[in-house]
């Protein structure tokens, strides 16, 4: 990396910042989103066990888990105009994010609670909680705080998977970094540059998580 | 979209194949050295191989695979688009491989090798003779996971303009300006090859079961 290099990504630092800045900002609009309606899938796959919508859900997992994220996006992207529904790049890429890991996050909490101590909810039921109070209390505290370091690691993928959203042109960090490149042909200091940017913010997602679970833990 | 269509989606779908199985051929070994490097708490090594562990699982492929496209030339080594896509797979994949072998290693039960060291084995053969043949057993089911994960990490090397599935579908779109039917016919291969690699690592999981708790 010369000296030059670096001046110059140091010169479109607000351009790096804004590519950065695009990223944080899907990242977290995703992964709150993909998180919602991975909860959602995870009540409706408890609370129809065995049954129709259960099964239907399970497979929609197991199909999305066996499917790239980037084809997904260009599905949603080119797809949806079908459908009637024009998106920009930015949402699009966000509802491809949220669907996609909502599935990922789903199957996380679902691992979580096959691993559940059966007595609990059983003491549970005995106890008159039932359907929906029975899931609130004593199935989402646990099964949520087991799962968090997982559900960690896939925010951290998200980040990643975020890189691809380049390919819609939505300005995130890599269009950035790329941006820099194509103008002042600079590739090593621009992408090194978006590389140590990526890896401040996965270890920033890390410790937050780490904090996280510490609390869970003090609070169990 | 007519024959000729069909046959460069098979041909895109030869090379996601073939990237993907070099980036393992190279990531397989390389992982399971960093691995020892770091168990064994090599000196100078290390703290080295880590902070490059931990920089390349928060690294998007999509951005390495630019970096190693066109920054490599500027040192005066260019590599073709799909040697650069299958180093960039490799190098991704090639830290998870170090993590998971990692993890077996630091979960491997002391006692057995307490037992081993009272036997009076050296480093060596307790590694060759009690760690080996257990550890790969416990990494398979990771190991194999890492492959699904590396398919689906593999069209990032279309932004390099390596003509795999995903991009062979792309390029049909804007041809016929149908986009969607070539990424059905590119899903409809993924989800069985995927599926597949799936189901023989619950195979796996179930025949060698998961780390000793």
């Amino acid at each position: 990396m010369t000296a030059h290099g670096l001046a110059v990504v140091w010169a479109e630092r607000g351009m790096m910042l804004r590519g950065l800045v695009t990223t944080a900002e899907i990242v977290a609009i995703a992964a709150v989103l993909a998180l919602a309606l991975g909860l959602v899938l995870f009540v409706l796959l408890v609370r129809s066990q065995g049954g129709p919508v259960a099964r239907a859900i399970a497979w929609l997992i197991d199909l999305m888990r066996c499917v790239p994220f980037m084809l997904f996006c260009y599905l949603v992207y080119y797809g949806l105009p079908y459908c009637g529904v024009l998106l920009d790049g930015w949402t699009a890429g966000v509802f491809s994010l949220a669907v996609y890991n909502a599935c990922y996050f789903a199957e996380l909490l679902r691992g979580a609670w096959t691993q559940l101590p059966r007595e609990e909810i059983e003491a549970g039921s005995a106890f008159g909680f039932h359907g929906w109070r029975l899931i609130r209390h004593l199935v989402l505290p646990p099964v949520i705080a087991n799962a968090l370091p997982m559900l960690g690691n896939q925010v951290i993928q998200i980040i990643k998977d975020s890189a691809f959203l380049i390919i819609i042109a939505v300005h995130e960090l890599t269009f950035s970094a790329n941006e820099i490149q194509a103008t002042f042909y600079v590739p090593f200091a621009s992408f090194v540059a978006a590389i140590l940017l990526y890896w401040l913010l996965c270890l920033a997602v890390e410790r937050g998580v780490g904090a996280m679970v510490r609390t869970a833990e003090a609070w169990r | 979209m007519g024959g000729a269509d069909l046959w460069s989606l098979a041909q895109g779908a030869a090379t996601t194949l073939g990237v993907s199985f070099l980036a393992i051929l190279f990531a397989a070994p390389v992982g399971l050295g960093l691995a020892l490097i770091r168990w064994a708490k090599i000196r100078p090594l290390d703290p080295v191989v880590a902070t490059l562990v931990s920089a390349l699982r928060a690294t998007p492929a999509v951005t390495l695979v630019l970096l190693v496209y066109f920054a490599l030339p500027t040192v005066g080594l260019s590599l073709s688009p799909f040697a650069a896509a299958v180093a960039t797979l490799a190098l991704g994949s090639m830290a998870f491989h170090c993590e998971i072998w990692r993890g077996v290693l630091l979960a491997f039960p002391a006692e057995q090798l307490d037992a081993a060291r009272a036997f009076g084995m050296t480093g060596r053969q307790r590694f060759r003779r009690i760690v080996a043949p257990q550890a790969w057993r416990f990494a398979l089911p990771a190991l194999v996971n890492e492959m699904t994960l590396l398919i689906k990490v593999s069209p990032a090397v279309s932004v390099i303009g390596v003509v795999e599935l995903t991009r062979a579908a792309v390029r049909i779109g804007a041809t016929t300006y149908a986009p969607v039917p070539p990424f059905l016919i590119a899903l409809a291969f993924y989800v069985p090859a995927i599926g597949g690699i799936v189901a023989l690592q619950r195979l796996l999981e179930r025949r060698y079961g998961t780390l000793p708790a």
